[in-house]
């Protein structure tokens, strides 16, 4: 079944458009990629849904629209971890991890934090520590635990390889790819390193200057040498 | 000799402590909208007199003793100062920050306005919750008004600690004020936090009006002068920061007694009650030149 659904959505930065007419389907329980070179689009896609940028179009999640801002995106179950992380750097990790769970209102947030720790064994004992003094890696793994606090429906990664050494990659999806097996976790990932991110998912879209150019599962796109070479760059 | 010199020397410090946490307590007020609308409040003394009023008139016209009309006035500074957020700042917020700096400069003209056009400019008398005795402490002549305003002070101070460091809203204010695009995306209705912020300062603005107008007179122009000083407390402290604003605060009111303490002897008899502004305007400039960051600021980094 269709968790999230974009049927010709568009966005624009003032008078750039930068979304032609996107549509694209992510089903209950995938890890969906969005690859493309800088500019395609692919950032764009993900603020279309958490409504950080104005859109046209219909955005659908669990049959019912998405509309208004980001506050209303993240009350519907869209947990975005956006470029560059996104961590509060002046808070503390415990205080990161308690404001992901600022839309909920029951009293369990104490047991995620333990139940996300078994993830990330180190943010127990480094709880009080400023997010800010964290490394890049830890970040973001940070802004995924924070992402998970809210129990999303959906998870929205924007380029979480960005400025991390390939070993901290491979485990940052890793452990996406564990949720997803274990959690049923739906991803939508947006990636530059199409290599990566084609081996996590199982399907993908490509965007090119602003559209959908070519659509498939994730093996038969890495398989095709051409499309590799015209698409991917490696 | 000895013994009446430091008794005379401890009464400064009890009288500075007592003047200074009214300067913490403003220097705050205008740390949290520092923080969260990214500029300086000029409006914020205008404010505080304006909440004094309230609290005069509630007790005078209406018949309420102190502390009702205390409380009550501390609810509408509240809900004064989210309505002032709403209407005049939120319009403007998205713009550059001088058009908000001008719009505190308009505000802080139209309130000193109103309350003329009001109130008339003749000074009333808001008396002190604490009463006029003076108690002796070993020696050391204390008033009760000076020792009611530092626990006022410094319980407020507590309570706003608390807010801010154990509640849900106190987490998602600090986040707000800092993060706003991702305080949005985990959900935090960001413009309602800004507002809210600008409640806090009024209220803590209410508290300082109350707490000056008994001992200088409640008159239009009363917090002008404070709010100068809050504002070199601020500054001294770092102004982004409340720890700053409080001990910043403290600082300077026993450092300006200090200096009219020292005034009786001859080598500073020249500092005289009229240089207290300029001094304090002495310490933002020094302070700016040698430390822009206070006592506790943090340099400001900037994610490239």
């Amino acid at each position: 079944m269709a968790l999230l659904e974009l049927d010709q959505v568009g966005a624009r930065y003032g008078p750039v458009q930068a979304l032609h007419d996107v549509s694209l389907t992510v089903r209950e329980g995938e890890v969906v990629a969005v690859l493309g070179a800088n500019g395609a689009g692919k950032t764009t896609t993900l603020r279309a849904i958490s409504g950080t940028v104005s859109r046209s179009g219909t955005i659908e999640l669990g049959g019912k629209a998405v509309k208004g801002g980001p506050e209303a995106a993240a009350k519907t179950g869209i947990a975005h971890v956006p470029e560059g992380r996104g961590t509060f750097v002046d808070l503390t990790v415990t205080e990161n991890l308690k404001l992901g769970a600022y839309t909920r209102r029951d009293r369990s947030v104490k047991a995620d934090i333990a139940r996300i720790a078994e993830y990330f064994p180190w943010i127990t004992e480094r709880g009080g520590q400023r997010a800010g003094t964290l490394s890049g890696g830890e970040q973001q793994m940070l802004a995924l635990g924070r992402a998970l606090m809210s129990r999303p429906r959906l998870l929205l990664l924007d380029e979480p390889s960005l400025g991390l050494a390939p070993m901290i990659v491979r485990e940052f999806f890793r452990i996406v790819r564990e949720l997803n097996e274990k959690e049923g976790l739906t991803v939508l990932v947006v990636e530059q390193d199409a290599k990566i991110a084609l081996k996590a998912s199982s399907r993908a879209y490509v965007l090119e200057v602003g559209r959908v150019a070519l659509t498939g599962s994730s093996d038969e796109l890495r398989g095709d040498e051409s499309i590799r070479k015209s698409y991917l760059g490696y | 000799m000895i013994v009446a010199a430091f008794s005379d020397f401890m009464q400064q410090v009890v009288s500075g402590l007592a003047s200074g946490g009214i300067y913490a307590l403003l220097a705050l007020a205008l740390v949290i909208i520092h923080r969260s609308t990214g500029v300086i409040n000029f409006a914020q003394g205008e404010m505080a007199t304006l909440s004094a009023y309230i609290a005069w008139t509630l007790t005078v016209n209406h018949g309420l003793s102190y502390w009702p009309a205390f409380v009550a006035c501390l609810a509408i500074s509240f809900g004064g100062g989210v309505g002032i957020h709403r209407v005049v700042i939120r319009p403007v917020e998205r713009g550059s920050v001088l058009r908000i700096v001008i719009v505190t400069i308009g505000l802080l003209v139209a309130i000193n306005g109103f309350v003329i056009w009001q109130w008339g400019g003749e000074p009333q008398q808001l008396r002190s919750p604490f009463g006029t005795d003076t108690y002796d402490v070993g020696g050391v002549i204390v008033a009760a008004h000076d020792i009611g305003t530092i626990a006022v002070a410094l319980g407020i101070v507590l309570l706003l600690w608390l807010l801010f460091r154990f509640t849900k809203v106190g987490l998602a204010l600090r986040a707000a004020a800092v993060n706003p695009d991702e305080a949005r995306l985990v959900g935090v209705r960001v413009t309602w936090m800004l507002a809210l912020g600008w409640g806090l300062a009024a209220t803590l603005g209410a508290v300082a009006g109350m707490l000056t107008a008994p001992t200088v007179g409640l008159d239009p122009q009363m917090m002008q002068a404070v709010l100068i000083y809050a504002f070199a407390a601020a500054i001294l402290g770092g102004i982004d920061s409340p720890i700053g604003a409080v001990v910043g605060g403290l600082l300077l009111g026993v450092l300006l007694n200090m200096l009219s303490y020292l005034s009786q002897y001859d080598a500073f008899g020249w500092f005289t009650e009229e240089l207290r502004l300029p001094a304090a305007l002495l310490i933002i400039l020094v302070v700016l030149l040698v430390k822009p960051t206070g006592i506790f600021g943090k340099p400001e980094v900037k994610r490239v």
